[in-house]
């Protein structure tokens, strides 16, 4: 399967990256890995497109990663719409002090818009 | 005014303190009662509330289902939770809380909770068979008196955007639509703690 994950630069995108990492060494996925335009995170996108080429590195996944300008949800399924994917994963949303599930608005854009298959990653 | 969220400008007004002991609109006596962190009889009664808890009513994704999973997670937020508790005839039958905001989400977080500065979130549970009876406009309303007797200020909460008893109700008390971008609508209530009087 070909699989497109997309990455903001938080804790959750490195858990979604090891995950797909995980699940693309299992059952032998060609993986892409966007790593999106996000100034609000913790990481900046330099720091997460190393962060990424450091995991795919040391897990001997060989993938492409690619950086999408402009807005993170557009930008994710503008790419995910020009390749030849079946699935795209991004992050399941993160917990609230009490516990509840949040999901953000570029979540809510990738599940309404994306022409594939989209993957929660929990 | 923290910075993390949006509050209203103006604090909301004054609201009741537990406890208390009021009929609800089907004329049963329910008892309010505030407490600190949840422990020993009442995290138990609590964590049995819960149990008997609709799963079709929950909310992104709590409470959790299953007694272990159920008290692990009271225990989790637990420790400098604000509760108010209603109950019938003995039994928890609504539950409102308080969480605060932590700076380091992986737990490691050890310090007291700053009341005044601190940004707290809202919830609140009523079991099934008290549902529309005023049982969660009482919790909402004596939590939020509970919290100004603390000196807390800052509450939100987010709310699933297409559930309006509950989004009516958080608005009949004061609080105020701050965020609406995804699924899940954000609001926040000012109250007047001591630093704005």
């Amino acid at each position: 399967m070909n699989v497109l994950v997309g990455l903001g630069g938080s804790d959750e995108s490195i858990k979604t990256l090891r995950r797909t990492i995980e699940r693309t060494q299992e059952v032998g996925d060609d993986l892409t890995v966007a790593v999106l335009d996000k100034p609000e995170s913790p990481r900046s996108q330099d720091e997460m497109y190393d962060d990424t080429a450091k995991l795919l590195d040391d897990a001997g996944v060989d993938s492409e990663i690619v950086r999408l300008e402009g807005d993170p949800g557009s930008s994710l399924v503008d790419y995910a719409e020009q390749g030849e994917y079946d699935q795209l994963v991004i992050g399941g949303g993160t917990l609230s002090p009490m516990g509840k599930i949040q999901l953000g608005p570029i979540t809510e854009f990738v599940l309404l818009n994306a022409p594939t298959t989209v993957k929660l990653v929990r | 005014m923290p910075e993390t969220k949006m509050y209203p400008d103006e604090p909301a007004g004054s609201f009741p303190s537990p406890p208390t002991t009021v009929p609800d609109r089907d004329d049963r006596e329910i008892t309010l009662e505030a407490a600190g962190a949840l422990s020993g009889d009442l995290l138990a009664d609590v964590v049995e509330m819960y149990v008997r808890f609709d799963p079709a009513d929950r909310a992104q994704g709590i409470p959790p289902t299953g007694e272990e999973r159920i008290r692990s997670w009271l225990e989790g937020i637990g420790e400098e939770s604000v509760n108010v508790v209603a109950t019938h005839d003995g039994d928890v039958v609504g539950h409102a809380m308080l969480v605060p905001d932590i700076d380091d989400p992986d737990g490691e977080h050890e310090g007291i909770a700053d009341p005044a500065g601190g940004e707290w979130e809202l919830a609140i549970f009523v079991v099934q068979d008290y549902q529309r009876a005023g049982i969660g406009t009482m919790l909402l309303e004596h939590l939020l008196g509970r919290a100004i007797d603390l000196g807390i200020e800052w509450v939100w909460l987010t709310v699933e955007r297409w559930n309006h008893p509950a989004i009516a109700l958080y608005e009949r008390v004061g609080f105020e639509t701050t965020g609406s971008q995804s699924f899940e609508q954000e609001m926040a209530i000012r109250l007047e703690g001591d630093s704005n009087s």
